[in-house]
């Protein structure tokens, strides 16, 4: 069995925007492993703690508990950093339309700039990896928890669409996190192992993912366990945040246009007013209307009734965005809407039952008395299949010995040709790994160095693709023009990242190249990223899970103690007060002990003690603010830009 | 994006290794993986020895992609998820020139213009990109026809959107797809009598066979061309 190989165990873990998971195969089933909380969602938030009184660096709280400091502390809180993923800066000045963050100041600008973004949180700056290496970490940890033993192997989850900057992200930031990562898979891949695996499965499949801020869909051939892709397309920035999104617009429009209030000079209360649209899109799943009532600063009341129907009519135009990839998909997999046998269902998103309607409609699923498959959970679903890929790649199960994944690169390889085209070297759609060789010579008597850039994507100019980097091959032996002969060989591997090599073949020489990616960090900068040097030291482990269950125990207690300042717990009872004190009690005297465990069940259980009070924190700030009467401080640190869906809302609404 | 050392990266242009380098058992079903002991070999040979096929262009597609899922399962980097370096290296390796060697040889057409560059054809590029004009002139017997097309092609990019002008430019375009499926028609012909050259080496057959070969593959360019441009330019594909 895998799980007692001596390499010890591997995880399977899906990164997402919203929330992250990780999952592991228990003999031939893949489950989900929850988080202390006994939650199976991580919320992908970070939350960098108060500064400590004798000045050392601030710790990092993750997932729900750092959902709490969003409300006190929204300077030092980020979430949703999957998006600010292998972006350039210019790219991460674009996202600020779509969520609230901000940019360190001192980031540099520039047509030459391959400046990795950074966030600034508190007084400290992060790179996007740098953050998700915390969400990543705390799967980990929730995984060494649950095995009591150390986890350093990992799969982790993209979506298909990610280009190769995207993907090199991630993986430095599953190596920051003191992760192996031992392959990327696509989402949608994913979730079709999840679902093909308790049946020997054959045929034509597609699989739908509409998450909250992108959108993927892949064709699949199905054969003898052989799960070959055949085709998949998308859009990264399509899903359910664009309908909160509309629906926040339309209010605030609305709001103005009848009340004269101009919601938008309150960023809070921007915030409050989408947290009731995410409401009201989730309560539109399963009721025929759902209703806006609030109030407003002026002492109107903002209300609106939505019947289902209209609310179809107004998201029609982003759920029809998913048609054209999914018609491109088809095409380039060459199978028609009748031969694709099964759909399968991925994302939060597709639970709305205009986008169930829409894959009906498109796969020609009533007429052939089919319905999409939605059986597995769609939060999950990636998460359990990428953990049957780690059983593969750790090898030896019987569960999985039979299965094999052959993915595709979505994006076709290029290089700038004269005059700015693109000469396309690897089609999208091809298996992976994919390679192409490529010769290059000089122009000029004596050139010594030629400049290759190496772009992705379709478009016929190089400037419209995406850049991935520029490389000169050095030292070519001095030459009449046109004399060398330089051949260079890319290669897509099987995680959908490219590799570059070149040699000179006239004088056969190898040509030295420096491949300057365009965006994207150095080996050295993600080794001086790593989080923690002592994570691989299993002699220590036992020690730190107890360093851990006392930094957590810190955490609450911190909180704990600063509660009493909040206006929310004057409306608490006496009873839960007392409650919240015999908790807190308990814990600040088992936490000098040894027991990690009774360190935790201790922390857990002040966590449950103060549950209704952070709700109630939370519905006080969020009244306060559509009043526009505090968190004026916190307005101003988050920018008047509109924001993206408050990451509890799945906590509130259901 | 990373960069690897190139004295790793095989040539696909070297020749096959005929035995095991551990067993020296001799490599039948393919260059990448003996049979006899299980080992997988430094990736090293052309797309045919990949399969275990001698070169020829007519294929049993179905025995091609029993033999791709087959070395997929043997050769892929996820079967050497915790392998040696030097193992990780060449199952990469081998791998890709797998995937490579199948996309190639599974579609016709790509595996034809493969087959004779191997034998010396010259065979224009692929169209690749806007600027990149194809070489090639029009066949003499589609002259007037593509004069025609041009015009209304034009015509289209000026803004005239004429109802009529699209239905003509819509047949024009039915009619090019017929022909280049005549076309195709024809190459299958030409692939036995290559196929029956290379056999009983019969060199004169298979190299009259290889120059009408290039030809219609140039043929077919230029109509494939066409139709892409119609419906980039109609804008329905």
């Amino acid at each position: 069995m895998a799980a007692n190989n001596e390499n010890g165990r591997v995880v399977g873990i899906d990164l997402g925007t919203t929330n992250s998971l990780v999952a592991y195969m228990e003999g031939s089933t893949p489950v989900v492993i929850p988080g202390v909380d006994g939650s199976n969602l991580v919320p992908s938030v970070v939350a960098l703690d108060p500064v400590q009184a004798d000045g050392g660096r601030p710790t990092v709280t993750v997932g729900n508990s750092a959902r709490q400091a969003l409300i006190e502390t929204p300077e030092r809180v980020i979430y949703s950093v999957k998006r600010l993923m292998g972006r350039s800066l210019a790219e991460a000045r674009n996202e600020q339309k779509f969520f609230a963050f901000r940019i360190a100041e001192d980031s540099e600008e520039g047509p030459d700039s391959n400046e990795v973004p950074r966030v600034q949180l508190g007084e400290l700056r992060f790179t996007p990896p740098e953050i998700s290496a915390y969400v990543l970490r705390q799967l980990k940890r929730n995984a060494e928890r649950f095995f009591g033993a150390p986890v350093t192997q990992a799969v982790i989850t993209v979506p298909a669409y990610f280009n190769d900057a995207q993907r090199q992200a991630t993986k430095d930031a599953g190596r920051m996190a003191g992760l192996d990562v031992l392959r990327l898979v696509n989402e949608p891949t994913a979730a079709a192992l999840a679902y093909g695996l308790d049946r020997a499965k054959e045929g034509t499949i597609a699989v739908y993912d509409l998450g909250g801020g992108t959108f993927d869909i892949s064709i699949l051939k199905l054969r003898d366990g052989i799960f070959e892709v055949r085709s998949t397309n998308g859009d990264t920035h399509l899903g359910g945040d664009d309908i909160d999104n509309l629906l926040l617009t339309i209010a605030l429009d609305e709001i103005f246009a009848e009340h004269g209030v101009d919601l938008r000079q309150h960023p809070s209360a921007v915030q409050a007013m989408r947290k009731a649209a995410i409401d009201a899109k989730i309560q539109l799943s399963y009721q025929p209307a759902a209703s806006f009532d609030i109030e407003l600063p002026n002492g109107d009341r903002y209300q609106r009734e939505i019947p289902r129907e209209v609310y179809e009519d107004l998201i029609q135009p982003i759920l029809e965005r998913t048609a054209g990839p999914c018609k491109q998909a088809m095409l380039d997999a060459g199978v028609l809407p009748e031969q694709i046998d099964e759909v399968v269902l991925v994302g939060g998103s597709t639970r709305i039952p205009a986008v169930q309607q829409l894959v009906e409609n498109l796969f020609h699923l009533s007429a052939r008395g089919k319905k999409p498959h939605t059986e597995l959970n769609p939060d999950e679903v990636v998460a359990l299949g990428a953990a049957v890929q780690a059983d593969i790649l750790a090898g030896s199960s019987k569960a999985t010995e039979e299965l094999l994944l052959l993915d595709v690169t979505p994006l076709s390889l290029g290089i700038e040709a004269l005059g700015g085209t693109v000469a396309k070297i690897i089609q999208r759609n091809s298996t992976i790994p994919a390679s192409a060789t490529e010769h290059f010579t000089t122009g000029v008597d004596g050139q010594a160095n030629v400049a290759i850039h190496v772009v992705q994507g379709e478009r016929e100019l190089a400037a419209d693709c995406r850049s991935l980097a520029r490389f000169d091959l050095k030292g070519i032996p001095p030459m009449s023009a046109g004399l060398p002969r330089i051949e260079v060989k890319f290669l897509i591997d099987a995680d959908g990242i490219l590799q570059v090599s070149a040699r000179e073949q006239r004088s056969g020489k190898q040509a030295q190249i420096e491949v300057k990616p365009t965006y994207g960090l150095t080996d050295e900068q993600v080794e001086n990223m790593i989080l923690d040097s002592f994570d691989h030291a299993e002699e220590d482990f036992s020690k730190r899970l107890l360093i851990e269950a006392r930094n957590e125990a810190d955490t609450i207690l911190s909180a704990v103690e600063r509660a009493p300042r909040n206006p929310a717990w004057a409306q608490l009872t006496a009873e839960e007060k007392e409650n919240i004190e015999t908790a807190q009690t308990y814990l600040v005297s088992i936490k000098a002990g040894e027991d990690q465990n009774a360190i935790r069940e201790a922390t857990v259980a002040l966590d449950q003690a103060t549950r209704r009070f952070a709700e109630l924190m939370m519905e006080a700030a969020v009244s306060t603010a559509i009043r526009g009467k505090t968190m004026e401080t916190a307005g101003e640190e988050m920018g008047d830009e509109i924001q993206a869906p408050h990451p509890m809302a799945r906590a509130e609404f259901k | 994006m990373t960069m690897s050392n190139a004295a790793n990266i095989p040539q696909s242009a070297t020749a096959a290794a005929t035995v095991c380098w551990s067993c020296s058992a001799s490599l039948k079903e393919s260059a990448l993986f003996c049979e006899q002991c299980g080992k997988i070999q430094p990736p090293s040979g052309g797309y045919f020895s990949v399969f275990g096929l001698e070169p020829r262009l007519n294929l049993d597609l179905g025995m091609l992609e029993h033999q791709f899922h087959k070395l997929s399962r043997k050769l892929h980097p996820d079967r050497f998820g915790r392998a040696s370096e030097q193992e990780k290296e060449w199952s990469l390796a081998s791998s890709s020139l797998l995937n490579d060697a199948y996309r190639t040889l599974k579609d016709p057409i790509s595996r034809t213009r493969h087959l004779l560059r191997m034998h010396g054809a010259e065979i224009g590029e692929e169209f690749a990109g806007k600027d990149k004009k194809d070489p090639s002139r029009a066949p003499a017997d589609l002259l007037e026809e593509v004069f025609e097309l041009n015009m209304q092609l034009e015509e289209l990019r000026m803004g005239d959107e004429d109802a009529g002008l699209k239905q003509s430019l819509s047949e024009a375009r039915k009619k090019f797809v017929a022909l280049q499926d005549e076309v195709d028609d024809q190459l299958r012909a030409e692939w036995a009598k290559w196929d029956e050259g290379a056999e009983f080496g019969n060199d004169a057959a298979r190299e009259a066979a290889q120059k009408t070969m290039v030809a219609l593959l140039d043929r077919r360019r230029y109509l494939s061309n066409l139709v892409r441009e119609v419906t980039e330019t109609l804008g329905d594909s």
